[in-house]
């Protein structure tokens, strides 16, 4: 507060340097001052200690801090579960982004019709939303047991369900069904805000000219929402890559490395092994990821979304 | 697409929603119900979607177990303190960025911007031995420090700042010809009108730090500074096998009152996150 202090009350008696331009410029930067301190302090700073740390061998429990260049990134490159945790990745996030937007879009498109009770609909898919992640996450992992409560509800069918949880295959597609289902009603509200905001004349023009709803939706709703499909998939694919809660609480890594992703495998490697250097290399690694596949996207921004003006 | 349906495709966008619906609303409906069953009853087959007898008196065993009641207050104090700090300084931040003419001010904006495309995960070793260092460790301070004035608050500046860029002049003006201060008007003027970007960026910084799950286990280490989520995963017998009566019940006390704000007001919240400005 006494940013506010400073800023409000302007000397009294006005000595020329103050100019109204100069007072202005101090406050912006009295304004931004709070944040800019702590993107230095906790972005700029830990970025740059992440890859000094990459290039030292620490091994906390050891106590060794030693400069060793870059043995830490050839120990990435010939680190032999490093091919099956980018798998994990890669299969996870893709995965995710594929079921997540079209399941997203598939709601949007139902929840945006005129039909009595939609409200009710609409709340009830954003609802885990707001559930506690760990707590949605817990749920899941007792139904998901070899005697809970879904095979339980397979079997009333007759038919007998997998343990889930102790397969590579289902074990990986139950983390993304998981996800799935907590946070695709934020991408769900997006597209619906989206579809809201396409002009009702386009889709009368098209209906008189006797165009087919498929038609309809791929000529004309997905083009003009084309911007929020990719917002959302950047959003999608970045966040995908950071999940870590649901791997720690449903399966920690396994079945073998199944699901180790690389989140996940970073926190092993510092946290629980204690190879903060290691550890650091990781998380560059995670870096040049996120930041390729954004640069990507930003990119592709020219060619496939479609601008009204 | 809004189109009045024909009765037939009624039933079937109807019939379409109810099948998708089992999924978002059943695992929420198991683990209240089974919270509330006795732990004969959980693995019962076939299972019992409504409960025939109950059984609350796993309700008391959650706080027996762990210092429960202490860790709800831990996630509620630092999610409110964690709230009200990025409305502030992101609100502030977003201002000065959309409204104030000063040198640099697109170069220190596009140095605000690299905290989005930072996830925190990437800085989690630097910071553990920067709080180590503050002897910070197994403290609250790492929790809300970094989500107020880090990375996860830069999406927060943004929003505030494309909502106050839309913001017409004129309305700022007559109050600087009234000889109002920059701070004044931006307290007085532009913090009232920014209410529904706020509420945006207060549920989801609130959602944000009480679903926090890698920074908790990382900074902290004795139960009675543990958050929810950390907390939750601990209910576990002695071999390490987990008691899931009791971890479910104290789930949906995690989950269950955010729910039921939600409900409540969730025109507002669902409202708020689709105009946040993330339309593109």
């Amino acid at each position: 507060m006494t940013v506010a202090a400073k800023s409000s009350s302007p000397p009294a008696r006005k000595r020329p340097f103050w100019t109204m331009e100069r007072r202005d410029s101090l406050a912006g930067y009295l304004f931004i001052a709070p944040q800019m301190i702590g993107i230095t302090v906790f972005v700029l700073i830990p970025l740059g200690l992440v890859f000094w740390y990459s290039l030292h061998e620490w091994n906390v429990l050891a106590q060794t801090f030693r400069f060793q260049g870059l043995a830490n990134y050839q120990t990435l490159l010939s680190d032999p579960g490093l091919p099956q945790v980018l798998a994990a990745t890669g299969i996870f996030s893709v995965g995710l982004v594929i079921f997540n937007m079209s399941l997203a879009l598939l709601l949007a498109v139902l929840l945006d019709q005129k039909l009595k009770g939609i409200a009710v609909y609409r709340t009830l898919f954003f609802s885990p939303v707001v559930v506690s992640l760990v707590a949605w996450t817990i749920v899941w992992g007792f139904l998901l047991q070899n005697n809970g409560g879904i095979n339980a509800l397979l079997a009333t069918f007759g038919i007998e369900g997998p343990n889930w949880l102790r397969h590579p295959t289902t074990a990986m597609i139950s983390v993304i069904v998981v996800q799935v289902f907590k946070n695709v009603g934020l991408n769900m509200v997006l597209f619906l805000a989206a579809l809201q905001g396409v002009p009702r004349e386009l889709y009368e023009a098209a209906r008189v000219d006797g165009t087919p709803v498929f038609k309809q939706f791929t000529r004309i709703t997905l083009p003009m929402i084309s911007p929020t499909v990719l917002l959302t998939s950047i959003i999608t694919i970045v966040g995908s890559l950071q999940v870590f809660a649901q791997i720690a609480v449903l399966t920690q890594g396994g079945p073998g490395m199944s699901t180790t992703v690389l989140v996940y495998y970073l926190y092993q490697q510092a946290f629980q092994f204690h190879k903060f250097g290691y550890g650091a290399t990781l998380s560059i690694l995670l870096f040049v990821i996120v930041a390729v596949l954004t640069f990507i996207q930003w990119q592709m921004r020219r060619k496939l979304v479609f601008y009204e003006n | 697409m809004k189109t009045d349906l024909s009765p037939r495709m009624k039933v079937l966008v109807y019939g379409l929603m109810s099948v998708l619906l089992i999924p978002f609303v059943f695992p929420t409906w198991w683990m209240v119900t089974s919270s509330v069953k006795p732990i004969s009853d959980i693995f019962a087959f076939p299972p019992d979607i409504v409960p025939t007898r109950f059984d609350f008196s796993t309700y008391g065993r959650v706080f027996e177990l762990q210092p429960f009641a202490q860790q709800y207050w831990n996630s509620a104090y630092i999610a409110a303190l964690v709230t009200a700090g990025t409305m502030l300084f992101s609100s502030m931040a977003g201002y000065a960025f959309a409204r104030i003419k000063f040198p640099f001010a697109n170069t220190l904006f596009m140095i605000v911007l690299i905290g989005l495309l930072i996830p925190a995960e990437v800085t989690i070793v630097p910071l553990f031995q920067i709080f180590l260092g503050w002897d910070m460790i197994n403290t609250h301070w790492p929790l809300i420090l970094v989500p107020v004035f880090g990375a996860p608050s830069v999406f927060a500046t943004f929003v505030m700042r494309q909502f106050f860029i839309a913001l017409p002049k004129e309305l700022e003006e007559a109050a600087r010809v009234d000889g109002l201060g920059r701070f004044r008007i931006f307290w007085t003027i532009a913090l009232p009108l920014a209410r529904p970007a706020l509420g945006a960026v207060a549920i989801f910084t609130f959602l944000h730090s009480w679903n926090l799950y890698l920074e908790p286990i990382v900074f902290l280490s004795s139960p009675a500074n543990f958050t929810l989520p950390q907390a939750l995963t601990q209910f576990t017998d002695a071999y390490g096998g987990a008691l899931w009566n009791v971890q479910l019940a104290a789930a949906t006390m995690t989950a269950l009152p955010v729910l039921i704000v939600f409900i409540i007001a969730q025109r507002q919240f669902v409202e708020g996150l689709a105009h946040s400005g993330l339309k593109g």
